[in-house]
C-alpha cells in the first residue's frame, strides 16, 4: 500500500466522506475508490464498478469476484455522529454512552460554565452558538442532532439548522407543551409540517425513563431505531422524557 | 470523544512517518465462525510491534513472522488460514472457522 492512499484515506475520514480501498487480488494493482470521482485507475467495468460502489454503500469490506476479477473492497464510512446542544446534565450521560455505541459525539453550549472538560471529561466541546456550530461542523446524512436545553434561544437556531440539514435524526427534549410551542415559533420562522414531523418531541422512547441516565438510554435506543431504519416513535408513546 | 475501536491506518501512518518499516495485514475473507469480519486490520513493524487484529489471536504470531518477510522483499501475499476448533477452544471461540488475510508492505 503507498502512503499516499493511507493519506487518503485518512484525509477522507476527516472530512466525513466514505472512500474504499481496492485491492486487485490477482495482479496486486491498488487503487482509491471515490463514489464522486470519475477516475477509473484500477480500469474497473461498468459492473466491477456497481459492485465497489454497492459494498461501499452497504459499509461491508468484502472480496467480491466479479468478471473473472477478484477484487478486495476495504470499505471506510465515518462513523455516525451526535451533536448534542446543551451541555446539561442528561448530556453528561448520554455523551459517554454514544461514544460507547460508536458515535463521534460533540457537545455545542455557548454557556461556558456548562461545557467545561471536568463535566465532560474527553469530550469534543463547542462554545459557539449552535448555528454557527452547526454550520462549522456541516451536518451531513450520517449526523443526529439532538436539544437539550429548554432554552429557546439555544435550541431553536440549532434546529433551524438541523432542519435545514439531511440529518438522520432530529430530536428536542422538552415537554409536550414547550414542544407544541416550539412547533408554533419554527412555523412562524417557515418551516412547514413536514419538515417540522422531522423531530422528535419530547426527544427519546417511550420507556417510562426518569433519571438523566435513563432519559440518556431513551434518546440513544431512539437514535438507534433511526440508524437502522426501524420505527423511531412507539405504538403507544407517551414520549420519555416529558416532564 | 471519538468511537472506542481504534484507526490501525493512523498508527501505520506514523510509524511509517517515523521512519519504521510497516506492513498492513488486512482479513479479505471469512469462512465459518471467523473471529473478526472481513476488513479487520493488524499493522505490524519491523520490530514486531503491531496494533489491531485480524483473528482475536490465534493467528497474529504467523501473520508477523509474514509481515516481517513482506517487509523485506515487498511482495505482497494472501494467506489461507484454518482455526481448528482446538485453536479457537483456546482464544476463546466455540467452534472453528477459516479466512485469508492479504498482507502488504507500507511504501
Amino acid at each position: 500500500m503507498k502512503a499516499a492512499f493511507l493519506e487518503r484515506l485518512l484525509a477522507a475520514k476527516q472530512a466525513r466522506q466514505a472512500i474504499a480501498l481496492v485491492t486487485d487480488l490477482g495482479s496486486n494493482a491498488q487503487a482509491i475508490f471515490d463514489p464522486v470521482a470519475p477516475d477509473n485507475p484500477l480500469d474497473l467495468t461498468p459492473a466491477q464498478r456497481d459492485a465497489v460502489s454497492a459494498a461501499l454503500d452497504a459499509n461491508q469490506s468484502d472480496e467480491i469476484e466479479i468478471e473473472g476479477r477478484r477484487l478486495f473492497v476495504q470499505a471506510r464510512v465515518p462513523a455516525p455522529r451526535l451533536i448534542v446542544v446543551g451541555a446539561v446534565h442528561i448530556t453528561q450521560a448520554l455523551a459517554p454512552m454514544a461514544a460507547l455505541a460508536g458515535y463521534e459525539v460533540v457537545v455545542v453550549d455557548p454557556r461556558r460554565a456548562f461545557a467545561t472538560a471536568e463535566r465532560f471529561p474527553g469530550i469534543n466541546l463547542r462554545h459557539d452558538w449552535p448555528d454557527e456550530a452547526l454550520d462549522a461542523l456541516q451536518v451531513d446524512a450520517r449526523s443526529a442532532v439532538v436539544t437539550l436545553t429548554h432554552d429557546p434561544k439555544i435550541d431553536d437556531p440549532a434546529l433551524d439548522r438541523a432542519l435545514k440539514s439531511p440529518a438522520f435524526y432530529i430530536g428536542a427534549l422538552g415537554s409536550k407543551k414547550t414542544h407544541a410551542a416550539r412547533l408554533h415559533r419554527l412555523k412562524s420562522a417557515g418551516f412547514d409540517d413536514a419538515a417540522l414531523a422531522r423531530i422528535h418531541g419530547p426527544a427519546g422512547l417511550a420507556i417510562g425513563a426518569k433519571s438523566p441516565a435513563e432519559i440518556a438510554i431513551s434518546v440513544l435506543a431512539q437514535l438507534t431505531a433511526a440508524r437502522h431504519g426501524r420505527p423511531t416513535r412507539l405504538a403507544d408513546a407517551t414520549p420519555a422524557a416529558a416532564q | 470523544m471519538t468511537p472506542i475501536e481504534e484507526d490501525v491506518l493512523e498508527t501505520a501512518l506514523n510509524w511509517k512517518q517515523a521512519g519504521r518499516r510497516v506492513a498492513v495485514a488486512t482479513v479479505t475473507s471469512t469462512w465459518g465462525s471467523s473471529p473478526r469480519p472481513a476488513g479487520s486490520q493488524l499493522v505490524v513493524d519491523d520490530k514486531g510491534a503491531m496494533v489491531g487484529s485480524v483473528s482475536g489471536g490465534c493467528i497474529e504470531g504467523a501473520v508477523v513472522r509474514e509481515a516481517l518477510e513482506v517487509m523485506q522483499d515487498g511482495k505482497p501475499r494472501l494467506l489461507d488460514f484454518g482455526i481448528t476448533n482446538e485453536q479457537a477452544w483456546e482464544v476463546g471461540l466455540a467452534c472453528g472457522g477459516k479466512l485469508q488475510v492479504y498482507v502488504e508492505r507500507l511504501e
